[in-house]
């Protein structure tokens, strides 16, 4: 036992220094940009054979956006639609993974409940079940099954788990004054309205103001914002600045003041003084995007890489690559609805760089996301596993549970780990994306993970790890009211544009309604077109 | 004889009481932070607790003139069980007694002064075989090098692949190993009077702590003997739930996680008084489902109607359901009913299975757990009883057991609420059970439920034969609240928005 004892340090020294080997596997995912990254190496797709296939209305992208974008033009009774979708699996951000019984997200995983103002999100989630009935005062009713389930949250401080989010250990009575007078603060702003009775902070952020006053929030830092009014109580901070990374994978610092408000007010009720409750399923925001793509049927196409969109006389030609046969196909539209993030559009959309337009402030920012199969749920003391589980002192952002919404409280389950890459400027994020392998993911997830759950490794069956090189666009200072986005959400010619990042946030009714605005406006653009 | 040992081996002994001495703070510190919390105030408290006691020990080394060597072994004995059992005792004594920082930082200090006698008196042992000079260098090297091993091992090996109990139990062994090996290398300087009644401690505390390491999992059944004080007779922990079984005065019983969940003298009380009002508001029941009462008394009295077809046993726990298999005492009081041929036993989360399966019942006994947690409160939800509506013919009568509405009534009243607000007609009814004290029932219908003329509930079928507790007259009795018993106003119970796991904690935190 004594010479045990001696021989172990020299072997734990050896041992410890980054080669460890886990007891466990996965792989390291990515969004698939072979096709883009040939193109950009110069590889020429062929030219496309045969007659171009016509289409009322050929939508780029199957995100939210673009998905959208289908079911809107369907209500509005144009039917002669394709999407076009990069990956093999519609969804962008929002798609979801399976293993076995279980579903859980890769990306977008919730949805406030929208008020009754949000028409068309409404309408949608009343076609899904998901919204039941009304209230007298005509607001939407969430069905149980899909608000998020008691207990929601909880934040581990010192390997110690809290219900609630805020870091209410050792809070000094100052802390408190504040964070009372931050929330009243915030129901303030929520029921402030502008001269021309808009609410200050609305969604979509397109019915909201833009009077002077809130442009001005844009010009500023949250973190100044806070520091102005009167804000410097760290635990109050850090429960600011874990919103701003969560919503917009920004810090404090970085994220404008336009934005940090937004989150905090624009999910308040006129009457009310508390958020809307969170809709979510254990797919996340995947459970759309399944709703969403039923409904087009055929009509997606995925693993399509469009490589050219360019107006034409009456109409629009789109080109596009077909990833597993590198053939080409083209489309002739009398519409497009150009669906995909804007710093593609300079690459694809032909009339771009004449139209006069730049999108220098358009930044998107890295994420990892982590889907991990657990055998067991890790042993717990003071709480009970939530869905959102937050861990104080962490770059991450924590996990939440996808069993949780199904109710299964006992046994495997799959928990998606998230974390923003906070550097200043995104190109370092993802240089630091594509350098990390899985190994180096999975010892920094592991180790975050073990501030919470000491026993975390041991329970880890398979540990998937997804880079995200663009995957939230930013609100940093200066973006949300500056020009080129205000610019970029215009049309080309017949080329519409629609995705969350004309709105400056990442959020999926955003995206939605973006979808939507751009479909009604194809509509009305040639009400009487061929159908 | 000593000098004929070799050098290292004494430098070894160094280099473990040194290691051992520092994991003790370590563990100290570790187990402080864990269980009060932060850990910087902890930490800092008891490194200067410790470091002042190896000083009072150093100090006291100087009171030591004669027997050094016996003293030193006498010493690691001490610390071997002192030390070794630390953890464990602080853990269980956390739970337990008021005075925990007193008995942690007393323990601190105690360990902290045998371990700065263990350096003084060592040293003194060689310093009649090596140079002063020589000495000091070679024992404060490997003294500083078991503190490097210690904060070396501790993170990365020790705390991750034994735990803080473990941990704390082989380095009281490793302490009592050297206590014991001393008796053999510091032989010369030992008297042959009293030598084999320290190997014999020796021996002993090793035994002690072999025990204790291999009986590390079972630490927490002993802090519930202490809780519960009737002897345990079967125990089992499952993935889902501790199971205990204590006998008392000739009668069992049953603690889930270590709350009581039936007394063997009276739980007929108890069962009767779930049954049977749902058995008899309709004609000839004939598929029954039980949720939770994996214990399957619930089912032998349903097993009493001759009408009964089916009856469908959804409990999440294997090792409760086949606790009769177990231990066969359950099995005689509930008549063998798990056996019976009628019985189907399905192991799964209610709340899933509810959602998945198509069947439907004309009755539904609902036996889960109190509403302690959020886990089972999901079963006491709007949602619940709403997806349960789907698995109910169309005259189906339920009964659910709704805790006290002495002890918790904002609780027990919650539950009657939240089946009113799924939709259900509810009727509220308790029954005394002694080990209890006043329990209380809810017995619900999606159709509207009617009193008879005795204020009970409309019987369609007659009460079985057998009963030790309910009869016609009795049974109408029930449902008459005493005064004490009366309507409170709460919120339902939603998924979203688990008020009755609120209610309850703090009903039986204050009252319980």
């Amino acid at each position: 036992m004594l010479a045990y004892l001696a021989g172990v340090p020299l072997l734990g020294l050896a041992g410890c220094d980054g080669g460890r080997a886990f007891s466990f596997s996965g792989d390291l995912l990515n969004p698939n940009y072979s096709v883009a990254h040939r193109l950009r190496d110069g590889w020429r797709p062929p030219p496309p054979e045969g007659d171009p296939g016509g289409r009322r209305v050929v939508i780029v992208g199957g995100g939210i956006a673009g998905l959208a974008a289908a079911w809107q033009l369907s209500r509005r009774g144009v039917e002669d639609f394709v999407v076009l979708e990069l990956e093999d699996r519609p969804g962008g951000t929002a798609i979801s993974g399976q293993d076995g019984e279980f579903r859980f997200p890769w990306g977008a995983h919730y949805i406030p409940a929208p008020m009754k103002e949000n028409r068309d999100l409404v309408a949608l989630l009343e076609e899904m079940d998901v919204i039941v009935g009304r209230t007298t005062d005509g607001e939407p009713v969430v069905g149980e099954a899909f608000l998020c389930r008691d207990p929601s949250e909880r934040l581990c401080v010192d390997g110690r788990w809290h219900y609630g989010l805020y870091p209410d250990q050792d809070a000094t009575e100052s802390d408190l004054r504040q964070l009372e007078r931050f929330q009243q603060k915030m129901i303030e702003l929520a029921h402030g309205r502008d001269d021309r009775g808009r609410r200050l902070f609305a969604i979509p952020m397109a019915t909201g103001s833009d009077s002077a006053k809130v442009r001005a929030l844009d010009r500023q830092s949250m973190a100044q914002w806070m520091t102005d009014n009167g804000f410097d109580s760290p635990r109050l901070r850090w429960l600011a600045d874990y919103a701003c990374r969560d919503d917009y994978g920004l810090t404090l610092e970085q994220t404008s003041a336009w934005a940090g408000l937004f989150y905090f007010t624009s999910r308040i009720p006129a009457e009310g003084t508390e958020s809307q409750p969170v809709i979510t399923w254990p797919e996340g925001n995947g459970r759309v995007v399944r709703h969403l793509a039923e409904h087009c049927g055929d009509r997606l196409i995925g693993g399509q890489t469009v490589v050219k969109v360019q107006n034409q006389g009456e109409g629009v030609r789109v080109e596009a690559v077909d990833n597993a046969m590198l053939a080409s196909v083209a489309y002739v539209a009398d519409r497009v609805i150009f669906a995909a993030p804007q710093f593609v559009a300079p690459h694809v959309v032909a009339d771009w760089n004449a139209s006069g337009r730049s999108i220098n402030s358009f930044h998107y920012g890295g994420w990892v996301v982590a889907n991990l199969r657990l055998s067991q749920r890790p042993s717990e003391r003071l709480t009970e596993m939530c869905w959102d589980n937050v861990f104080f002192d962490s770059r991450s952002l924590g996990y939440v549970t996808s069993t949780h919404q199904v109710g299964l409280d006992h046994g495997p389950t799959v928990i998606t780990w998230y974390q923003p890459l906070l550097d200043d400027d995104p190109r370092v994020s993802r240089a630091e994306l594509m350098r990390l392998d899985w190994s180096d993911w999975a010892r920094v997830i592991v180790s975050d993970l073990r501030k919470g759950h000491p026993d975390i490794e041991s329970l880890i069956e398979r540990l998937e790890v997804m880079r995200w090189g663009h995957a939230m666009i930013q609100p940093r200072v200066g973006f949300v009211f500056g020009a080129e986005r205000e610019q970029a959400a215009k049309p080309i010619g017949r080329v519409h544009f629609a995705g969350t990042d004309l709105s400056g946030i990442a959020l999926l009714e955003e995206a939605f309604s973006r979808g939507v605005s751009a479909a009604n406006a194809v509509v009305q653009a040639d009400p009487k077109s061929r159908a | 004889m000593i000098h004929r040992a070799p050098n290292y081996l004494l430098y070894l002994n160094v280099l473990v009481i040194a290691t051992c001495g520092l994991i003790y703070e370590l563990l100290a510190g570790t187990l402080a932070s864990y269980l009060l919390g932060d850990s910087v105030t902890q930490f800092s408290l008891i490194i200067g607790v410790y470091l002042s006691a190896l000083g009072v020990g150093s100090w006291i080394s100087r009171y030591v003139e004669t027997r050094v060597a016996r003293t030193f072994i006498e010493v690691e004995i001490a610390l071997a069980l002192l030390g070794g059992l630390s953890a464990p005792i602080l853990f269980v004594a956390f739970a337990h007694i008021a005075w925990f920082r007193i008995l942690l930082f007393g323990s601190v200090f105690a360990i902290g002064i045998l371990v700065g006698l263990e350096l003084p008196l060592l040293m003194r042992i060689l310093r009649d075989h090596l140079d002063f000079r020589e000495l000091v260098a070679r024992v404060l090297t490997f003294d500083y090098v078991g503190a490097l091993v210690a904060s070396i091992l501790f993170p990365i090996l020790l705390v991750p692949r034994l735990g803080l109990v473990r941990t704390s139990l082989l380095f009281g062994l490793l302490n009592a190993v050297v206590g014991l090996w001393g008796t053999y290398l510091l032989r010369p300087l030992l008297s042959q009077r009293g030598l084999a009644g320290l190997r014999g401690r020796a021996f002993l505390v090793m035994g002690i702590l072999v025990v204790c390491f291999i009986k590390a999992d079972t630490l927490t059944l002993w802090t519930e003997e202490a809780i519960l004080q009737t002897p345990i007779v079967y125990t089992k922990q499952s993935p889902f739930q501790r199971i205990v079984v204590t006998e008392d005065r000739g009668a069992f019983q049953l603690h889930l996680n270590g709350h009581l969940q039936f007394n063997s003298r009276d739980e007929y009380r108890y069962h009767e008084a779930l049954v049977h009002p749902a058995m008899t508001a309709m004609v000839d029941p004939r598929r029954i489902l039980v949720l939770g009462g994996g214990d399957g008394l619930a089912v032998r009295e349903i097993l009493r109607y001759p009408s009964v077809e089916s009856v469908t046993l959804v409990d999440l726990d294997p090792a409760m359901t086949g606790l009769a298999d177990a231990f066969p005492p359950l099995a005689e009081l509930s008549g063998h009913a798990l056996s019976d041929p009628r019985v189907t036993v399905i192991n799964r989360d209610a709340f899933v299975w509810i959602d998945e399966s198509d069947q439907t019942f004309d009755a539904v006994i609902v036996d889960f757990p109190d509403p302690g947690s959020y886990s089972v409160g999901k079963l006491y939800t709007t949602r619940f009883f709403n997806l349960l509506r789907q698995r109910l013919s169309d005259q189906a009568v339920i009964s659910v057991q709704c805790t006290s509405p002495l002890v918790a009534p904002q609780s027990y009243w919650c539950i009657l609420n939240t089946l009113r607000a799924a939709g259900y007609d509810a009727l509220p009814y308790h029954a005394a059970v002694p080990t209890f004290g006043v329990w209380g029932f809810a017995l619900a219908s999606t159709r509207p439920l009617k009193l008879s003329a005795d204020g009970g509930p409309e019987l369609a079928s007659a009460l079985p034969q057998g009963l030790r507790f309910l009869n016609r007259s009795n049974l109408a009795s029930l449902f008459q609240l005493p005064v004490d018993v009366q309507p409170v106003e709460t919120l339902p119970n939603r998924l979203n928005d688990q008020v009755l796991v609120r209610y309850y904690d703090q009903e039986w935190r204050s009252g319980g």
